[in-house]
């Protein structure tokens, strides 16, 4: 504990313009402040351990995920019809809906409506999508204060952080660090760590907001074709005091939240938080099909790139997501890295599919960032093939010259050699001893990154290859 | 039943005697064993790393030496996955979908097609934890996976119970990958070494004196690591002990 209150917390990725995103080397920042690596890699196990335990009472819990999966698939079969469907129902519920065709447009849509309300001050719960779109910093340039009201938000909010889980946003931060965020934001006691007293202080110094909001915000979990109803899922409740304490409610959300009906709202209920935290349900599951009395609501439903996503066989899948994070806390590299150092809103299994295709070159590397070891696949309550599409994007990258010049040349070399067994006999067996006994790959690059951390095997006195034709081409065993 | 033995190409340069516990385990039973002089590799480095057309004429290779036998054996799950789930950059001619067919890891090819029942000459009094690869447990499902609601199966752990003195050790997280991850393994150095770092660590927890997996890939990481980090902790191929070649 001592070290975790002495140590640093790390911050995430540099993000230089357009350049590509070095995770690797933020990681690598993570991994050296190792009692957070450490903390962050327990707390996100402990998500997985509880999702399990969670998973195991439920008998269908298999039968689920293929239901959900097919029920999402379905949905983005006919996405449009879905959303026409929506559209009516919510308007009829008297819900103002709104198209965005991107980030830039969403944000000018609810700065209008706020300024049309003369609203100067917003409170939001969580949102993605507003991550993605930089809505509070656009906000902000208009004029509008805006307040973070779920706890961990708030943190990230306060010490000018992106989240870093799209769940549990300040999971990569201590009960020290949190401390040293509220003392020099909030007038915190100095070195009370407590978490009651901590939860307690961003509550207290947030409700105020709350109650002399202009306007609330939030995002949304569902949206039901069926009824034009929008479904929000937290476990603080920030939420419903958010909508529902301003008389003005905004909720933006992705077209790809979109489920047909009712019934199938039970389902996902169902995966969701025992996907992402291992509880049975979210303890506020709200429910919002108009606006409060006397109120007004606005729906803003945001393209951003979706409908090209939607347009790309390989990448298709991806729309799926429901934002559980579980990819995330299985996943042994994240849980390694951190969120903040991929550099993206989506960090993770998901976010390594879907950033690149918010921007290619920027965040060419992230699909990098896996061992395709399948986990997240296995995870994903909607059976997003997630390391087949961390594969696809590999070989999408090279197509699209995005693979970076010291791994095609390797590459390139390397082919050559494996088409060729005389050279590449050659090339294993003479030569440097030590060199040639090593397969080429590692130490093709003179950096030799096997050796750092690893030892490197000791070589044998002889290949299979040459003790089987020693031992098996006089028996006249061998093909030749 | 003529097999086509493949060894690939790290285990041909730096663990020899893994092939040779292989194919004269395999000898054992009632195969006709060819080992192809003019093998090199799967191609799996870049098709991992997206260079698809790179892999293409060693894919081609892989076909040419091996699309005459019945079955092409080899001790390693990530290379099985590689030929079975990967070869894409080529036509897919018949030739080549009988080799995608019938390509199989050394585990599966005792459990599924040999059915072998005892391995009477082994015999391994050790506590022994069993590491997965992550290409064979969920790409070949060499075992069930924590992740999925499935009833508990593990193809290395019924071949390895046939070995007299064997006693099984668990780690806690019994399938968490060990970093290797191929040319992960050297692109993201830093992340990879600590994953094999903390596998390590979960595996010398358990009381383990060796670890066995059907891959020698994943255990020459976390040997170096193990080695680096000074954990007195053996690795062996599950083909070794159940030749009876270490005890
Ligand atoms: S990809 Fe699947 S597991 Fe990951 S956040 Fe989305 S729904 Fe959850």
């Amino acid at each position: 504990m001592s070290d975790l209150q002495q140590e640093i917390q790390p911050k995430g990725a540099k993000i230089k313009g357009n350049k590509p995103v070095n995770q690797l080397e933020a990681a690598n920042r993570f991994i050296a402040a190792s009692a957070h690596q450490q903390m962050h890699d327990q707390r996100l196990w402990d998500l997985r351990k509880k999702r399990d335990a969670q998973m195991h009472l439920i008998p269908e819990w298999e039968e689920l995920r293929d239901l959900a999966s097919d029920i999402k698939s379905h949905t983005l079969d006919h996405l449009a019809d879905y959303l026409e469907e929506f559209e009516r129902n919510a308007k009829a519920n008297g819900v103002h809906v709104h198209w965005a065709k991107d980030a830039q447009e969403s944000n000018q849509i609810i700065a209008g409506i706020l300024k049309e309300h003369d609203a100067k001050n917003l409170v939001k719960s969580k949102s993605m999508l507003g991550e993605e779109c930089l809505l509070r910093q656009h906000l902000e340039e208009e004029g509008v204060t805006v307040i973070e009201t779920d706890l961990g938000e708030r943190i990230q909010q306060l010490d000018k952080e992106d989240p870093s889980h799209v769940v549990v946003p300040a999971v990569h931060k201590s009960r020290t660090d949190v401390s040293k965020v509220f003392v020099k934001t909030l007038n915190a006691e100095e070195g009370n760590n407590d978490v009651h007293y901590l939860a307690t202080t961003q509550r207290e110094t947030t409700r105020p907001y709350i109650l002399n909001a202009d306007a609330g915000m939030t995002g949304a979990n569902f949206l039901v074709a069926e009824t034009g109803a929008v479904v929000v899922c937290t476990n603080e409740g920030n939420a419903d005091l958010s909508a529902n304490t301003p008389p003005l409610h905004i909720v933006t959300v992705g077209i790809e939240k979109i489920i047909p009906k009712m019934e199938h709202l039970a389902v996902f209920i169902r995966l969701l938080s025992r996907s992402a935290l291992g509880s049975p349900i979210t303890q506020y599951t709200s429910y919002f099909s108009g606006p409060r009395k006397g109120g007004e609501m606005h729906v803003v439903l945001v393209d951003n790139g979706r409908s090209t996503r939607l347009a790309s066989h390989k990448f298709k899948a991806g729309l799926k997501c429901i934002r559980c994070g579980a990819c995330m806390n299985t996943c042994p590299v994240f849980r390694r890295s951190g969120g903040l150092s991929y550099g993206s809103v989506y960090a993770g299994p998901i976010g390594l599919i879907l950033s690149p295709t918010y921007n290619v070159h920027k965040y060419r590397n992230l699909p990098f960032a896996s061992t395709l070891n399948g986990s997240c696949t296995n995870v994903c309550p909607v059976k997003i093939n997630l390391h087949e599409q961390i594969f696809a994007w590999r070989e999408t990258l090279a197509e699209e010259k995005e693979l970076s010049l010291s791994k095609r040349i390797i590459m390139t070399s390397l082919g050559k050699l494996f088409a060729h067994p005389k050279a590449y006999r050659m090339a294993v067996q003479t030569g440097d001893k030590l060199l040639s006994y090593l397969p080429h790959f590692m130490v093709y690059n003179q950096l030799n990154t096997w050796g750092r951390q690893r030892d490197i095997p000791t070589p044998p006195k002889e290949t299979f290859h040459s003790w089987y034709a020693k031992n098996y081409m006089k028996k006249g065993k061998a093909d030749e | 039943m003529e097999v086509g033995l493949f060894i690939p190409c790290y285990m041909d340069a730096l663990e020899p005697e893994v092939g040779i516990s292989t194919l004269k385990l395999l000898e054992r039973f009632d195969v006709n064993v060819t080992y192809p002089f003019d093998q090199t590799c799967c191609g799996q480095p870049m098709t991992n790393t997206g260079c698809h057309k790179e892999a293409e004429e060693t894919e081609k290779l892989f076909v040419k030496n091996f699309s005459s036998f019945d079955y092409i054996v080899m001790p390693s799950g990530s290379c099985t996955n590689q030929v079975r789930h990967h070869f894409d950059a080529i036509q897919q001619t018949d030739e080549v979908l009988h080799v995608r067919k019938n390509t199989y890891d050394l585990v599966e090819f005792l459990h599924d097609i040999l059915k072998v029942a005892s391995f009477p000459w082994a015999n391994f009094s050790h506590k022994v934890a069993i590491h997965y690869n992550c290409n064979a447990l969920r790409g070949l499902r060499h075992a069930s996976m924590s992740e999925r609601r499935e009833p508990f199966f593990s193809k290395p752990k019924d071949l390895l119970s046939k070995v007299k003195g064997i006693e099984f050790v668990e780690l806690e997280r019994p399938d968490e990958c060990c970093g290797f991850g191929g040319t992960f393994s050297i692109f993201e150095e830093g992340v990879s070494a600590k994953m094999g770092q903390d596998k390590v660590m979960d595996q010398h927890r358990s009381g383990a004196e060796y670890v066995v997996s059907a891959d020698s890939s994943c255990l020459m990481h976390q040997k170096g690591c193990a080695m680096r980090m000074g954990v007195d902790l053996k690795y062996a191929h599950i083909a070794q002990i159940l030749n009876g070649d270490l005890s």
